[in-house]
């Protein structure tokens, strides 16, 4: 398959969920879906284009949740970023991990760090985090706070 | 039968990131394994966002002492992805030189390790001998023996000098024989075939399903590599192969990356003979807003950077995976079924840090101990002095 023809599948397969392509270089693009739709598409693209996948990042841009995930196609060298935006109210969406065992830690990492909950994933424990971490902070969101006072950092030492 | 629980972990000097490993064995058998990761988190994701762009490729460099190439690799990379642009190619074939170097020394260390949890203690002193011609080449090429501080979003910060290039390659080419030595040592020797053949399986279908990368999955016969796939650097225009190895044991893993060595030598020479003359750094001026992937082959896989610009000097987000981050939760496939005494080599053998052995404890179900950590070194040990004692009937 070219890269035309993968393009072209996918825009043919998901017409209905895909809110924008934006196809920034020969070796990258980003497609913007709908969240309903990951668990449709995150399965074709590993299993039937046999895409690896690289890993998800997620993003608090102020105004929604953010996360792209990143799958590489590589007899074509093309690396495609699928970006799915929650609202940041009920950051909500459903699971990858029962597909592909690859998406497990990173879940499990965008919990904690983002507060986004993943439906159905099958092992939510912390996994950076220390124990005695706080419920419902979470450090990398625009608006967290210091909550240690006995953390020395950020106080110009 | 009962069942007991095996903690390894979590800090011990000789790791370069501290690990928790909880093993449940029946017997000698491993049944169950649960990995707990975190206790070196730093917030480096957190705090490259108050740095600038030029400062964070200094605070990524101490992600990790061993790749610490590899991280402002990927890092340099998105940035240029952000704009987009290409670097000089007198930089490129720079950069090149210094992450090869960087993975000889790095499989050089593994290799060593490897053989001290074996029992086999001169491989151990060999491997680490070799690795200081290694970094001595690194020392002439960039001023330092690891942290290089050689990249910078648009080519790298200093050129190479005319004198030291004979000097390096001569250099490179003293290893070549003892490698070649160590090679031989490694694949014909019996003892290491019967420890380490059959052992750990790591599957083609597992492989793909925990989206395994670099030594790791391509020692279980896939053929992926950022090197090849998509390249970078001056890896397109050098000669080299892709080795590849079929059965995902212990054995292929040992053997592929003694191969990858000797590639790594081959292209270190060829980009010494070749260096373009030129400029060395392309002087970035602005960074737009976008975003950018920068991705590349570091000794343990591929490396991800993910950063994103809203136009002024500091990037909003900026994402690091490392890749024992894909790498670590392959444990669940390749443990289970083996022996206790194999623990130790099939946790190495995806080149994480394993010192942490040393610190196990193992404890029956009542809470009476019965090994402590160096037990377990020398109970593996021990079986391959076992092994070798048959061998010799």
């Amino acid at each position: 398959m070219t890269r035309e023809e993968v393009l072209n599948t996918l825009k043919e397969k998901f017409k209905n969920d895909i809110i924008s392509v934006f196809d920034k270089s020969p070796k990258r693009v980003y497609i913007e879906i709908t969240p309903e739709s990951l668990t449709r598409v995150a399965p074709f693209v590993f299993n039937d284009l046999q895409a690896r996948f690289n890993i998800a990042s997620g993003m608090d841009s102020r105004y929604e949740m953010e996360i792209l995930y990143h799958f590489i196609i590589e007899p074509i060298n093309l690396l495609i970023s699928f970006r799915v935006k929650l609202p940041k109210d009920k950051p909500e969406i459903a699971s990858i991990t029962p597909f592909f065992e690859a998406a497990n830690w990173i879940e499990r990492e965008m919990n904690e760090m983002l507060g986004i909950t993943f439906k159905g994933h099958p092992d939510m424990r912390r996994l950076l985090l220390p124990d005695q971490w706080p419920e419902g902070v979470y450090p990398l969101r625009c608006d967290y706070k210091e909550w240690d006072e006995t953390a020395i950092r950020d106080r110009g030492v | 039968m009962a069942r007991t629980i095996v903690p390894i972990g979590p800090y011990h000097p000789l790791q370069e990131e501290p690990e928790f490993f909880t093993l449940t064995v029946e017997g000698e058998k491993v049944v169950g394994i649960d990995v707990r990761v975190g206790y070196n988190h730093r917030g480096i994701e957190k705090l490259s966002e108050r740095k600038n762009f030029d400062q964070s490729t200094f605070v990524i460099e101490r992600i990790c002492g061993i790749c610490s190439t590899s991280h402002p690799y990927a890092y340099t990379r998105a940035v240029e992805d952000v704009i987009p642009m290409e670097v000089p190619p007198r930089a490129k074939y720079i950069r090149t030189v210094i992450a090869e170097g960087e993975r000889i020394h790095s499989h050089l260390l593994w290799l060593g390790l490897a053989g001290h949890f074996l029992g086999y203690n001169t491989v151990y002193m060999w491997a680490w001998k070799l690795r200081e011609e290694i970094l001595d080449v690194m020392e002439i090429l960039s001023g330092n023996r690891n942290n290089y501080a050689m990249f910078t979003p648009g080519g790298v910060r200093r050129d190479f000098k005319p004198d030291d290039i004979p000097v390096v390659l001569k250099k490179v080419d003293s290893i070549v024989p003892t490698l070649t030595m160590l090679k031989k040592a490694v694949i014909d020797d019996p003892v290491l075939h019967a420890r380490t053949k059959g052992i750990g399986v790591f599957s083609k279908e597992d492989a793909i399903n925990f989206s395994a990368l670099g030594p790791t999955s391509r020692a279980s016969g896939i053929r992926k590599d950022v090197r090849k796939d998509s390249p970078y650097g001056a890896y397109d225009q050098v000669e080299w192969d892709m080795i590849v190895t079929e059965n995902g044991d212990v054995f292929d893993k040992v053997v592929l990356r003694i191969l990858e060595m000797f590639e790594s030598i081959k292209i270190i020479k060829q980009c010494l003979d070749k260096l373009p003359a030129g400029e060395i750094n392309a002087n970035i001026e602005s960074i737009p807003p976008g975003e950018g992937i920068g991705h590349i082959e570091a000794p343990r896989g591929e490396c991800f950077h993910y950063v994103r610009s809203d136009g002024t000097n500091r990037p909003v987000r900026h994402k690091v995976r490392a890749p024992t981050f894909m790498n670590l939760p392959t444990y669940k496939a390749t443990i289970v079924g083996q022996t206790i005494s194999d623990a130790t080599i099939i946790l190495a053998a995806i080149d994480p840090c394993y010192c942490c052995t040393e610190r196990v404890s193992v404890r029956t179900v009542k809470g009476k101990k019965l090994y402590s950590g160096e037990d377990l070194i020398k109970l593996s040990q021990a079986k391959t002095e076992k092994i070798r004692e048959q061998l010799r009937k």
